[in-house]
């Protein structure tokens, strides 16, 4: 199913950890609010490459 | 985020009173070091939250491509255009930059050729590959690539994502949060928090948790 090795997704954790945290921490000043919104931000990034992901699979059935 | 004055260093957000203090000088050393700027204005947990997450970033994208990810050129064959990115970074990436001019000072402007006896300073830390490098003939940049394989991609990735990372963090820390916070308190014209605001003001900002 995929054409590179699965180790290679866990290059997304440390990055989607850094992006979300650094997002949220600009949105706002409250620590909790901060963290509140990283989780969201990393829940979103993940399902929309889920998506994309499922999108890509179903497209590769079909060529 | 409310502010009383475009030229004012106070902002309200999240119900808590900030004080910017020197908003261009906070913003340069946010730019020189990640989350450098917030501690200045004493905004001690996203400093350190910033600074976890970008140099940490940074650090493992450049140890992915063998430290060879960040470096500066402008030359036929290897426009590295991904340095303007990773320049975000601020001191961290500008070796970069000495170690091109190294570089130039050993490179016929002519031929185009590195000369032999040019060797990288800081061993190799942030230099440019030897000249020439060629779009579609091995040279010192295809080595790398074969020698980190996606590894050198990844960093080069993680590294860019790291400065375009801080420049977030250098117009939080110049002026504040982005836009209005998802706790939905918009407090434009609140009397209350302008009074706030304005006490502040005169008395100074009271200790944030």
């Amino acid at each position: 199913m995929l054409s590179i090795s699965p180790t290679y997704l866990f290059y997304y954790v440390p990055l989607v950890i850094a992006i979300s945290l650094v997002y949220g921490g600009t949105r706002h000043e409250n620590l909790r609010l901060i963290l509140l919104h990283a989780g969201y931000t990393a829940y979103w990034i993940t399902g929309f490459m889920g998506m994309i992901f499922l999108l890509l699979l179903v497209l590769g059935w079909f060529v | 985020m409310f502010m009383t004055d475009p030229n004012d260093s106070l902002i309200e957000v999240d119900d808590q009173i900030i004080d910017l203090r020197n908003r261009p000088l906070a913003a340069l050393l946010a730019w020189l070091v990640p989350g450098a700027g917030h501690f200045y204005q004493r905004r001690h947990a996203k400093g350190t939250i910033y600074f976890a997450s970008i140099v940490l970033t940074w650090v493992l994208g450049f140890s992915l491509g063998g430290y060879h990810v960040v470096y500066a050129s402008w030359q036929n064959g290897d426009k590295r255009w991904h340095y303007f990115l990773q320049s975000g970074m601020g001191i961290a990436a500008l070796p970069a930059i000495a170690q091109a001019n190294h570089l130039r000072d050993f490179t016929d402007p002519r031929t185009g050729w590195t000369r032999d006896d040019y060797k990288p300073r800081w061993g190799g830390f942030m230099a440019p590959p030897h000249r020439p490098v060629f779009d579609e003939s091995t040279d010192e940049v295809s080595a790398w690539y074969a020698r980190y394989g996606a590894g050198y991609e990844m960093g080069t990735w993680f590294t860019m994502i790291a400065g375009l990372l801080n420049i977030l963090v250098i117009y939080d820390a110049y002026a504040g949060p982005l836009g209005i916070p998802i706790s939905g308190r918009r407090r434009d014209g609140d009397s209350a928090v302008k009074n706030n605001l304005d006490g502040v003001a005169r008395d100074g900002p009271a200790a944030t948790p």
